[in-house]
């Protein structure tokens, strides 16, 4: 049997919105893949250690707090730190998040942001599509 | 003489059904937001099982399905209130006083997450989220300079906070002192909910039961102290933002309102001089009816509760009175002009429902903060419903439409059968009911449930959001949005060491060691926090000292 893709699907920071978090996690589980979800308000630190010790292949972090350009990168770093290696993960980010923003986010390691209103059908779709072509990329 | 009955058997043997089957129907049957199944049209037999003097009367009078005050909004328009805040006090200073020239009548604070959660601006867990999505208040400092050119005593202002909320109202009132202006004169709200933070929100500081216990405690402080301030904002706004349907979000608020009204009165507190002060806010939604037949619906259930079950006497008591804030989660980053016109209808609902105030959700707010642009349009919308609709000329016009009051009808029904089931869960208590359906995750299960339902029907395409799946198109987002300063966070700590280093630390010592003895010996902490704001002690030493007399919260994860 193929192996099922694991997500870990996180809350970061102060903020409580947690309805998009839960609502895709849901989701994702029905679509077939493995999912973890972290809980509200974890650090990058706590974020960064579940997505190492779970082996994920996949990290949605979820925020509506605008922090997002101070926390993210936190994240990342510390999957590093803990001995994880981000360029063989998806690294994903929803919520509300500036347009200006999306580009930073990028440019920091993630590879998708996801709006309000993105059905989730199409972030199914593209951890299928993605996921493989990360991990080829960084093979190669 | 023909009956509606039997005219209505004629109208669908002989018009409906053979149209029916030479043009159909777009769908096979038909449902409002909550899924409650509607028909092709309503008629008179619908509503004959609703009295006129009894369920509907006359707006000012028992059971107050038509509105509170006998002519509404022909007296005065309802308070036009943007939730607002960023970055520093300064930047929300500054974007109030906007505001007010722009022709808002009422202020209402949005905090930042650190101060929402009662950690202050120097915190670990506050970095990056400092002035971030409302304004930065670590100390009566920040309140001075907030409040600086803001008449208390003509203004009122809600503050939108629940596990610090006597600290916030203790600072108002403050602010008010060294203005000049009595206590007993301001006016305003705190949310101060903490039984929707459990359910939905999650700004979760304590334990469910000492929660309660403070916020009693602000009860009896508020009541003889500021008795124009509306001691708590009963929320069913982020329940439904969190994803239930209207007629959850309406049980569960009257549910906790209940739960707060019985904590009082086991208290001892006379629910005849709390009930005035409690207000409660609402979510307005796109289904246009189901959404007004819920506030009128409301009102009706709450008069019969205060009134038939608690006995409060005074007719004041059985007033619901609400704000209203139109749905965010409705709002899409999708062709965000949409949004506009998304708002409309939902302040429409509003008005027509008989809201005390409101709030129109900007059209950026799917992608950040409102910028100036954004808030203005949506404070124009609330002020063209009310100076050139029409619509505010004639008190609750829908009544006796025969779908509304077959609706609003309807919605009592179903939250009566939430409400009883949370009262068995509480043993013939609702406080303790609440309590229970917390601790085994009653609401937030019921609430993700809905939120999953509503997101499936639109990955199948069951329900349709212009311009998310369907009417979709290739754009570029072409509007402004609003920046935070980087730098608000650093300035935000240089303020707080600075007010730290002036103090008079003994004072503040002093206060917090009142406040931890207060709490350890169930005294009411209102009077300990008052000292302590006065001191210039901050908002996580204040909560600090609650957390470990009290203990914090972790929630258990549901799915």
């Amino acid at each position: 049997m193929e192996k099922k893709i694991r997500v870990l699907v996180a809350k970061v920071g102060l903020d409580g919105h947690d309805r998009g978090a839960k609502v895709l996690a849901r989701f994702l589980r029905d679509s077939g893949f493995e999912v973890i979800y972290t809980g509200l308000h974890r650090t990058p630190q706590e974020v960064a250690m579940a997505a190492v010790d779970e082996d994920v292949d996949v990290i949605g972090i979820s925020l509506h707090s605008g922090a997002h350009l101070a926390l993210v990168p936190k994240v990342i770093r510390y999957i590093r730190e803990y001995g994880g290696n981000p360029d063989e993960m998806l690294i994903l980010v929803g919520g509300v998040i500036p347009t200006d923003d999306i580009g930073e986010l990028k440019k920091m390691g993630v590879d998708e942001v996801f709006i309000p209103g993105t059905p989730i059908s199409q972030i199914v779709e593209f951890i299928k599509t993605e996921l493989p072509k990360k991990r080829m990329k960084n093979e190669s | 003489m023909t009956t509606i009955d039997e005219k209505r058997k004629e109208w669908e043997e002989k018009c409906l059904k053979p149209w029916l089957q030479k043009a159909g129907q777009r769908e096979e049957k038909f449902e409002t937001l909550s899924g409650i199944e509607v028909k092709t049209v309503y008629d008179p037999a619908d509503i004959e099982h609703i009295d006129f003097i009894r369920d509907i009367a006359y707006p000012g009078e028992f059971p107050y399905t038509r509105g509170v005050y006998p002519n509404m909004y022909r007296g005065r328009f309802w308070t036009m209130r943007q939730f607002s805040g960023f970055g520093t006090a300064e930047d929300t200073n500054r974007r109030w006083k906007m505001l007010l020239e722009e022709g808002e009548t009422g202020l209402s604070t949005a905090f930042d997450f650190p101060t929402l959660m009662g950690v202050d601006s120097d915190d670990p867990l506050a970095d990056g989220e400092v002035g971030k999505v409302g304004v930065a208040i670590d100390t009566l400092k920040d309140f001075e300079i907030l409040f600086d050119g803001i008449p208390l005593d003509q203004v009122s202002t809600s503050f939108t906070i629940n596990p610090p909320a006597g600290i916030i109202l203790a600072m108002y009132v403050a602010i008010a002192e060294k203005q000049g202006v009595p206590k007993e004169k301001i006016r305003g709200t705190i949310q101060n909910d903490m039984l929707k933070e459990f359910h939905a929100q999650n700004t979760l500081v304590l334990p469910p039961e000492p929660s309660i216990k403070i916020i009693v405690d602000i009860f009896e402080w508020g009541i003889e102290n500021v008795p124009k301030f509306n001691l708590i904002s009963i929320s069913g706004y982020h329940i439904r933002e969190a994803g239930s349907t209207a007629v959850q979000e309406l049980a569960f608020t009257i549910a906790d309102g209940m739960a707060y009204v019985e904590a009082a009165m086991e208290r001892g507190i006379d629910v005849d001089r709390l009930a005035p002060q409690l207000s409660f806010f609402f979510n307005s939604h796109n289904d246009f009816f189901e959404e007004i037949a819920k506030f009128r619906a409301a009102r009706r259930m709450w008069a019969k509760i205060m009134r038939d079950e608690y006995g409060a006497k005074n007719p004041r008591s059985w007033w619901l009175k609400f704000h209203t804030q139109t749905a965010g989660c409705s709002l899409t980053a999708q062709q965000p002009l949409n949004n506009v016109v998304r708002t409309t209808i939902q302040a429409m609902a509003a008005v027509l429902g008989g809201t005390q105030s409101l709030h129109t959700n900007s059209f950026d707010e799917a992608w950040a903060l409102p910028s100036e642009e954004a808030v203005r349009v949506a404070l124009r919308t609330q002020q063209i419903i009310a100076y050139e609709s029409g619509i505010p000329n004639v008190v609750d016009p829908l009544a006796g439409s025969y779908y509304v009051e077959w609706l609003t009808d309807k919605m009592e029904r179903l939250a009566w059968k939430y409400i009883e089931d949370i009262r068995k869960m509480g043993d013939g208590s609702m406080l303790r009911g609440v309590l229970r359906g917390i601790e085994n995750g009653f609401f937030v299960r019921e609430i993700s449930d809905a939120a999953a339902r509503y997101q499936r029907e639109i990955e199948e395409g069951k329900r349709v959001v212009v311009g998310v799946n369907k009417f979709t198109i290739d754009e570029e987002l072409k509007i402004p949005i609003l920046k935070v300063d980087p730098e608000v966070q650093r300035r935000q700590i240089e303020r707080l060491r600075k007010v730290k280093a002036e103090r008079d630390n003994e004072a503040v010592r002093e206060a917090l060691e009142w406040l931890r003895s207060a709490a350890e010996n169930n005294e009411n902490v209102m009077f300990p926090i008052m000292e302590a704001v006065k001191s210039y002690a901050t908002i996580g030493e204040i909560m600090g000292v609650l957390k470990d007399v009290y203990g914090t919260y972790k929630k258990p994860i549901i799915i």
